[in-house]
């Protein structure tokens, strides 16, 4: 069934267009239909190619799909092709399968707004740019899908365009990442003038015989990528945007935070994997951007009183998590929390988003509370994503993911026992943060009567991500405990196996325990402060340094005072166009002479009889001294 | 020989600057024929007799008769002596008697190089003129041709009196001329 | 005739600049038509000067061409004064000066 590879991404794409053209005239109930049914086939074909996939012979063949050229132009030739191979396809599973899951839970959340068809139209096109982004064989159709995400995260994120604020933040997003994108499309300019091609996997294969390890341009060029990889998965320093994304509906958000958007960079890391281990600096870097937004993030998560932006920042210091594991280069174990990661941060997005809902769009944390005998659904699959969240032992999958990537990075030969006891400590905070919200929003007294209770269409999507996000883990345990590696045997197909310095089930052992205590006394820690405890509902009067990290540690100030004012200023004395004075002056040189010239067409025919003598006058006279 | 030369220069010289200095159109355009016809006589001098014909029939005959025509048109008699004075100021002459003045000094400068020719007068029968004329210059007699059917047309249209034309619906209004 | 051909060149050079002066001088149309005429003649007579120094026919064969050049330009240029009189009750070539830059 691979042939039919091209459906996955045409059916999204298709379902936007007809969407779009067609939105305003067809009923609410046929918009949810085909907005729905484009991303549930998707899935379903994924489906049965994943099973082709897996049963190849011999397992993990790659498959290529060629559609048509797209541009021949003196040898650079990119097509409209696809290359599924284990990567892909882990991408292609999550964002059908969990877009497919998102997309359900909108069609009741979005009933009533006004641009229902425009809703479902934006987030097709959003989950087809993604897949191409994924599925595609060259690096221009890659960067097609990637700025096409990014065009499609500004349309959501300023869904509700009537509020300037959203107007805003989609903007913000829309720049900030736009600054990724530059250094990534010329690190895709240096990538095509050195090998006069942008298919990834002929690169990939040219460039170890064609750049030394270490070699500056290899450096170069992964710098680039690395830029583009920040920006678009909100990494320091460009995390920026992503609290500002909020201003989306909650659906988008957790289509953004969770299958789409945020982890193009690690995507894209992923997938130049060879550049980046020959640069080993910028590998490095990797883990060092991860380890530092992680706890940034973790840090700003902690004093949020809005309940999408602790759950945002919670995204990034995840996706921080998975940028320490590509650093590493325990690829399998990046990819696999990405997994995960997908599965229960969507589920608390869309939980959030159902809490958010019934209490009339109140965000605020501490004016909820109580929640969890009025919803139980809800609050149940919520706290199933919390666990996995925080990563609690044993019984979450988010425990085997993370344990995982902070395992490896003290274990990998490019780990280092700094970037455990960073990941430790964002583990600790991550479940601090976490059961914060869970308690001061389901627990204590209630203070505010939900409105009504999601029917079943939100809720069975909440159940299912919860199901994957308490069974998913049981896919790959660690070697002392059932050693089952399914998933990293699968990604092994692709991407190599990480290379590990220190062994021994011991070290294992004790790393695991110390992992688990750090969650579960993060948990305590929280427990103690916020469980049952009374808060006022009203914004607390901040200390500056608990202002800071409210404010995701004054990123914003700094971009303010660094670069916007400045830029602000020299626009302020550049007001009256001082380097246009010489254009102008060109100008008005030019206007001078016309005004002459004009002087001269008096309309006086004696004049002009004048001018012909005196021409004559002159030529005669150079012709007579020369 | 010579002396017929001489006087018939001093004539064209003298007829052409009451010519231009006149103030009377009439009185000047007797000047002109005056000048050209001198001109015809340098040519007759210079061995040009069919060229000297054609100067007095075609240049003092019909060109002068269509300048006398407009001037009879245009009568404007004693009022237009009149006007011409006003015009013709003394200071009107500086500007262009200059450039002239320059222009004509370096023509002599041009024309005081040594070796001269004479003029000797072989007389040029019109035969040979016209057998030049018909074979060498074809080309350009057919231009010429061109160009005075491209005159005729062209005086026969902006000698017409204008016919002010007006839309049907505002045949009412008078022309405000 | 035994006179040297620069004299009969300093004829038309004297007869072509008073024609140009008359062009530049007059404003009257009709007269600066007829300088116009002038200048015509003396370039004529330059190239019969030419023509009888050489003893060749060119320089008639060019000022046939010059005359009948002249003729079509009268013929016009009447036709335009006409025009112009009728249009400004004048002949005063400045007071038409509507083409003005």
């Amino acid at each position: 069934m691979p042939e039919l590879l091209w459906l996955i991404v045409a059916l999204p794409f298709a379902g936007s267009l007809v969407l779009a053209l067609a939105g305003k005239h067809i009923p609410r109930l046929a918009t949810a239909m085909i907005g729905v049914g484009s991303v549930t086939i998707s899935a379903i074909i994924m489906l049965f190619i994943g099973v082709d996939f897996l049963h190849a012979n011999p397992a993990g063949t790659p498959v290529h799909q060629t559609l048509w050229q797209w541009i021949n132009v003196s040898g650079f030739s990119p097509g409209i092709a696809f290359h599924l191979d284990s990567v892909s396809l882990t991408f292609v599973f999550v964002i059908t399968f969990v877009g497919a899951l998102i997309h359900l839970y909108s069609a009741p959340f979005m009933w009533k707004e006004e641009g229902f068809a425009r809703f479902f139209s934006y987030m097709n096109l959003f989950i087809g740019f993604m897949l191409l982004l994924v599925l595609a064989d060259n690096f221009l159709l890659l960067y097609l899908g990637w700025e096409g995400v990014g065009l499609c995260s500004y349309l959501l994120i300023g869904f509700w365009y009537k509020d300037p604020a959203n107007g805003y933040a989609a903007r913000k997003a829309f720049t900030v990442t736009r600054v990724g994108d530059t250094a990534m499309v010329i690190g895709l300019f240096i990538l095509f003038t050195n090998y006069h091609t942008l298919n990834i996997q002929d690169i990939l294969q040219a460039a170890p015989h064609t750049w030394g390890p270490g070699s500056g341009i290899a450096i170069t060029t992964a710098f680039l990528l690395l830029g583009g990889a920040i920006g678009k998965s909100a990494q320091v320093p460009l995390q920026t945007w992503l609290p500002d994304a909020m201003a989306a509906p909650s659906p988008v958000s957790a289509l953004i935070h969770a299958a789409t958007m945020v982890t193009a960079g690690v995507y894209l890391i992923a997938r130049t994997h060879v550049l980046f281990e020959l640069a080993p600096i910028v590998q490095t870097t990797v883990a060092i951007i991860g380890a530092v937004t992680l706890i940034v993030a973790g840090m700003s998560a902690l004093y949020q009183h809005d309940i999408k932006k602790v759950l945002a920042y919670s995204t990034i210091s995840q996706i921080g998590y998975m940028f320490v594991a590509l650093g590493v280069g325990a690829w399998s174990a990046a990819l696999f929390h990405f997994m995960i990661h997908a599965f229960f941060k969507s589920l608390l997005f869309l939980g959030a988003g159902s809490v958010i809902a019934v209490l009339n769009n109140e965000h605020n944390m501490f004016k909820m509370g109580g929640l969890w005998k009025k919803m139980p659904a809800v609050f149940w699959t919520f706290l199933i994503g919390a666990c996995a969240l925080s990563a609690l032992p044993l019984i979450t999958a988010g425990f085997y993911s993370k344990d995982e990537i902070i395992w490896q990075a003290y274990a990998s030969d490019k780990g280092s026992i700094v970037l455990w006891i960073t990941g430790l400590a964002g583990a600790f905070i991550t479940a601090l943060y976490t059961f914060r919200m869970v308690f001061l929003t389901f627990f204590g007294n209630a203070k505010a009567e939900p409105a009504y209770r999601p029917g079943v269409a939100m809720t069975l999507p909440l159940v299912v991500l919860a199901f994957l996000s308490f069974a998913g883990g049981f896919i790959q345990l660690p070697d002392n405990m059932g050693h089952v590696t399914l998933f990293s045997q699968f990604i092994h197909h692709t991407l190599p196996v990480t290379v590990t310095a220190t062994s021994g089930h011991a070290a294992e052992w004790i790393a695991q325990v110390i992992a688990a205590v750090v969650s579960i006394a993060g948990l305590a820690l929280a427990y103690r402060i916020y469980y049952n405890k009374p808060f006022p509902a009203a914004e607390p009067v901040r200390s500056p340094i608990q202002r800071f990290f409210f404010q995701g540690w004054d990123f914003d100030q700094l971009y303010d005072k660094g670069i916007v004012q400045p830029i602000v200023f020299l626009s302020r004395i550049d007001k009256n166009d001082i380097i246009d004075r010489f254009y102008t002056g060109l100008a008005s040189i030019a206007g001078l002479f016309n005004r002459g010239l004009a002087a001269t067409q008096n309309g006086k025919l004696r004049w002009y009889a004048m001018a012909l003598g005196i021409g004559a006058v002159i030529t005669l006279t150079i012709l007579l001294y020369t | 020989m010579n002396s017929l030369f001489y006087i018939a220069a001093i004539i064209a010289i003298i007829a052409t600057i009451r010519m231009v200095t006149g103030t009377n159109a009439v009185h000047s355009l007797l000047y002109l024929i005056v000048s050209l016809l001198a001109v015809s006589v340098i040519f007759f001098l210079l061995g040009a007799p069919f060229i000297a014909a054609l100067e007095v029939i075609i240049y003092a005959g019909a060109i002068m008769v269509l300048f006398v025509f407009v001037i009879m048109m245009l009568n404007t008699g004693s009022t237009g002596v009149k006007k011409e004075h006003e015009l013709l100021k003394p200071s009107t002459w500086i500007g262009p008697g200059i450039i002239s003045a320059i222009l004509f000094g370096e023509m002599l400068y041009i024309l005081m190089r040594p070796a001269s020719h004479p003029m000797t007068s072989p007389v040029i029968q019109p035969a040979a003129v016209g057998a030049l004329l018909f074979s060498k210059y074809i080309l350009i007699v057919e231009l010429a041709a061109f160009l005075l059917a491209a005159g005729v047309i062209g005086a026969y249209h902006l000698g017409r009196k204008e016919k002010l034309s007006y839309h049907r619906y505002l045949k009412k209004e008078e022309p405000t001329t | 005739m035994t006179i040297p051909m620069e004299y009969g060149l300093w004829l038309a050079a004297i007869l072509f600049c008073i024609g140009l002066t008359g062009v530049l001088a007059r404003r009257d149309v009709i007269f600066m038509l007829m300088s116009v005429e002038v200048m015509l003649n003396a370039a004529g007579l330059a190239f019969i000067v030419g023509g009888a120094a050489r003893g060749s026919a060119d320089g008639q064969v060019m000022f046939i061409f010059i005359l009948s050049m002249a003729a079509a330009e009268v013929s016009v240029g009447l036709a335009l004064i006409i025009q112009l009189y009728q249009k400004f009750k004048t002949v005063d070539a400045d007071s038409a000066s509507q083409l003005n830059g």
